[in-house]
């Protein structure tokens, strides 16, 4: 009973609707969407394709990149453009 | 049929029996994991606990810049209003047990917290029994300074008040144990400290292993940086520290002995003592968990993340346990309706100075495969060895912002 009514009341919830994709919420522990004087940019109401395409090259080593090509790497197309259509939105 | 009844009857319900069917979760430990995973769940609409046992948060990441006086303590500390203002309820308490049958959580002075899920970020506890001759009472005198917080001080302290032309000993213990790159960013900010301040001094790091983090990095920056001021000796070069005398200020090695004026030492580790009393650790000392939803495989019900789990190819550092707490949440929200685990991936970086503005970092990507966190192959590594100093710059530059931003996710 108590169960159910749980999973009732955890449905209704609109949080749920928005769940991270694979790997993307770990970005937010350098990427944050709200300190504004930051040096690692926020990517919060950035263009989606535009930050797919930066995963990209970062992945293909031709972007010029301290770190994202490591990272970049451990993600394939697919799962980058899930990334990027939920971290800036 | 029955379930859709019931389903029915559910939602028929008036709204105070809602209110009272909402999903409660106990967290333990407000660290890097712990306080992320509170502040996750409340935003997910989970009754959420918080037992810390401290009002106050002492980061351990930069902690080494502290100690070398590079940076002011205060820049450790972190509290739990905003916690609070988001609606986790905190307890500045400490747990004694978790009785996971009962799914309740006991504190220090008998409180019971009722849960549906319980999520343990309990830390470490350092092994007094391990090293012979280091005790509590033996860290007064050679600080260990491997949790933050007086500990920090009192080796910056003792750094401060140190002759020039002194000895500065560091032992470093064999893995695994929290962060592993963090004894060789000590060392390297203690031999830029006595460089500038008390050239005429030198640093001996004796190491109970041969390899370690970032170490090609790490080497070539101490031959550049600090000759003949820092001397690195590996296990094979009897670098193992086997008993120390706190009095004397004194080490012994597999080889012989050294006193120094001060003395550093790091001793071995396990998950923090709350993990070994709730029987969520095995016998190497650390916590079995699910790679995908950090549930315990020793006591279900209750999930484990952080410096406490046996995280395979994960290393133990803030950067994990926050990312951890992030999927461990996003599992037990899954689980509490009924849905199923959604799948992992989990990034970690860990920056390290050598000197102020030289940064260099180690990262991967992560997946659970074979029951533990496995690296993807081609991902990660290290940063270039022959890097301009201006790489140098950026990296130490974002490892700040790293700091900041995970703070403020954390606790501001
Ligand atoms: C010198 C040094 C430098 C480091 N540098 C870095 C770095 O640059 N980057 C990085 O990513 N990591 C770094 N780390 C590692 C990082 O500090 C740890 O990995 C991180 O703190 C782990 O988080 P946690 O949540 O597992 O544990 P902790 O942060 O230790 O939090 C555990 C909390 O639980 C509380 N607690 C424990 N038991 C109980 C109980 N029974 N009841 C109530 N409360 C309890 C404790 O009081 C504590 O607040 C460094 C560590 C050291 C020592
Ligand atoms: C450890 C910190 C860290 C993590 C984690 C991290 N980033 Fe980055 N990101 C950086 C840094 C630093 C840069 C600047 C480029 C560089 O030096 O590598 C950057 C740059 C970027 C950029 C380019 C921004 C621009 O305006 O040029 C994008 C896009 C990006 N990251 C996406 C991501 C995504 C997606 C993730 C998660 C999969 C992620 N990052 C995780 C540190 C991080």
């Amino acid at each position: 009973m108590r169960a159910l009514a749980l999973a009732l009341l955890l449905m209704a919830a609109p949080a749920f609707s928005q769940e991270a994709p694979l790997g993307a919420s770990t970005c937010l522990g350098c990427h944050s969407p709200v300190r504004a004087d930051a040096a690692i940019p926020s990517l919060r109401g950035r263009d989606a394709a535009e930050v797919a395409a930066a995963m990209r090259e970062f992945r293909e080593g031709t972007r010029p990149a301290t770190l994202m090509d490591r990272l970049a790497k451990g993600f394939t197309e697919a799962e980058t453009q899930a990334i990027a259509a939920w971290i800036t939105r | 049929m029955r379930i859709a009844r019931r389903a029915l009857a559910a939602l028929l319900l008036p709204a105070p029996a809602f209110a009272q069917a909402s999903a409660r979760v106990v967290v333990i430990g407000g660290g890097f994991g712990g306080a992320t995973a509170a502040r996750s769940l409340a935003r997910a609409g989970i009754a959420t606990t918080l037992v810390e046992a401290n009002p106050t948060y002492t980061a351990c990441p930069f902690s080494n810049a502290v100690i070398a006086g590079l940076r002011p303590m205060e820049a450790q500390r972190f509290g739990y209003d905003a916690l609070r203002a988001e609606g986790v309820s905190v307890v500045h308490q400490r747990a004694t047990g978790v009785d996971a049958t009962a799914k309740r959580v006991i504190l220090a002075d008998g409180t019971v917290l009722p849960f549906d899920r319980a999520l343990v970020s309990p830390g470490i506890e350092l092994r007094f029994d391990a090293l012979p001759g280091y005790d509590e009472a033996a860290s007064r005198a050679m600080p260990h300074a491997w949790q933050a917080g007086a500990q920090t001080e009192l080796l910056a302290a003792q750094l401060a008040a140190m002759p020039d032309g002194g000895t500065v000993i560091m032992a470093v213990p064999p893995n695994p144990y929290r962060c592993p790159p963090g004894p060789y960013e000590r060392a390297s900010l203690i031999a830029h400290f006595l460089k500038s301040r008390k050239p005429r001094s030198k640093l001996l790091v004796l190491d109970a292993k041969d390899v370690f983090s970032k170490q090609r990095l790490f080497e070539a920056a101490w031959a550049a940086l600090y000759p003949g001021l820092l001397e690195y000796v590996p296990l094979a070069m009897g670098g193992r520290v086997t008993e120390v005398d706190a009095k004397a200020r004194r080490v012994t090695t597999d080889f012989g002995s050294h006193e120094g004026a001060v003395v550093n030492v790091i001793p071995p580790q396990r998950a923090g003592a709350i993990a070994q009393a709730a029987g969520l650790a095995d016998r190497s000392g650390w916590c079995p968990v699910d790679p995908s939803s950090f549930e315990s495989r020793l006591v279900p019900g209750v999930h484990v993340i952080g410096d406490a789990i046996i995280a395979g190819a994960m290393p133990k550092s803030a950067f994990a346990a926050h990312a951890q707490a992030r999927v461990a949440v996003a599992a037990m929200v899954a689980m509490l309706r009924g849905a199923p685990v959604p799948a992992a991936r989990l990034l970690n970086t860990c920056y390290s100075l050598v000197a102020p503005g030289y940064g260099i970092s180690v990262a991967g990507v992560y997946r659970p495969a074979n029951g533990v966190l496995a690296d993807i192959p081609g991902a990660g590594g290290t940063s270039p060895l022959d890097a301009p100093a201006s790489v140098r710059e950026a990296e130490a530059h974002y490892a700040e912002d790293w700091f900041a931003t995970i703070t403020a996710d954390a606790f501001a």
